[in-house]
């Protein structure tokens, strides 16, 4: 369901010395199968993998940059995340719903999908590896903290942790706390400070960011 | 998630006398005790086992209802759709061990084929 095929696509003149794996052989069957019973096109593929090469987490750190500058549109946005962001033209290709959490100095969100990769993808894009893999995705739900302090971000424990498991056709996508001293930033400037990890909970958004991503 | 704004300020006309067809209106209420049913049917459905029999509150309804995917992955009942549950559940009640604050928590979205009142 939630298993794209976009990163293992190779175009046919791309030469590769490795022998493909036995998922990427049957990948590729099916997909030939497929189009062999014009079930679907090559065009097709290709443009679904065109529609997801256009959502990057700059897309996402958008739409939080605008809520940190809108209030109105911040409550839009947590009313109902999907028509707050069809507003600004990101389109929810899969059909999936989404609710926006708001991060506070009280309550501190983290998203995580247990059973595979469900992810805010019409907004951020494919997901990192390490939210597709076991150890994030049992850990995540079983000992937040810890996991929280890997990625160095230390939680009080007077700061309530919410832990949002993707399993149904909703999606999630964190509202960072908007750091302190940036009151004087554009909503380009303020977009900058806004990570992948900050939209997904294992970071906070900082000033810090921009810096330490060159 | 909050209701859908209304447009205008005028209070809308409610008809009475509709009756509603089954599952169309949500069973479960917020703020409702529930727990979460221990089922182990063939197939595909979206609950992970670790939340299975544990208990917790509707913290809100998912306003627009969804495809039973146990059903449809069989291609039956594909039509009758119901409502999801956004359900907290505190990490001491799924982890007996839990070693963080006690306030901390689980949110997750579960069909209404898979709760109970509590």
């Amino acid at each position: 369901m939630e298993h794209s095929t976009a990163a293992h696509v190779h175009s046919p003149s791309e030469a590769s010395s490795e022998r493909p794996s036995y998922y990427e052989v049957m990948e590729t069957a099916i997909q030939e199968l497929l189009i062999q019973k014009q079930l679907i096109g090559a065009g097709e593929i290709r443009r679904q993998i065109e529609v997801l090469d256009s959502r990057t987490p700059a897309l996402g750190a958008k739409v939080i940059a605008r809520a940190w500058v809108d209030p109105e549109f911040r409550s839009r946005l947590l009313a109902n995340g999907r028509t707050a962001c069809e507003e600004l033209g990101i389109t929810f290709y899969d059909d999936t719903k989404l609710i926006v959490l708001e991060n506070t100095p009280k309550v501190h969100n983290l998203i995580v999908c247990t059973l595979c990769s469900c992810y805010p993808r019409p907004v951020l894009g494919l997901p990192p590896d390490w939210y597709k893999l076991p150890p994030y995705r049992s850990r995540a739900v079983i000992e937040p903290r810890a996991v929280l302090a890997e990625f160095g971000t230390v939680i009080p424990d007077d700061v309530e942790i919410r832990v949002s498991d993707s399993t149904a056709a909703i999606r999630f996508l964190v509202l960072p706390v908007r750091p302190e001293g940036t009151e004087n930033y554009s909503e380009e400037q303020l977009a900058a400070l806004v990570t992948r990890d900050a939209m997904i909970g294992v970071v906070p958004a900082t000033i810090d960011t921009a810096r330490s991503r060159k | 998630m909050q209701p859908v704004q209304k447009r205008g300020s005028k209070a809308p006309t409610v008809f009475t006398g509709i009756v509603l067809a089954e599952g169309e209106a949500p069973i479960f209420e917020v703020g409702e005790h529930i727990r979460v049913l221990t089922r182990s049917p063939i197939g595909h459905y979206r609950v992970p086992q670790y939340v299975r029999g544990k208990r917790g509150v509707v913290e809100a309804i998912m306003p627009i209802r969804e495809l039973d995917n146990e059903q449809e992955a069989f291609g039956r009942n594909a039509g009758s759709k119901r409502h999801y549950y956004r359900i907290a559940l505190p990490m001491k009640e799924l982890w007996l061990q839990y070693t963080g604050s006690p306030r901390d928590g689980l949110r997750i979205e579960v069909f209404e084929t898979w709760l109970e009142r509590n």
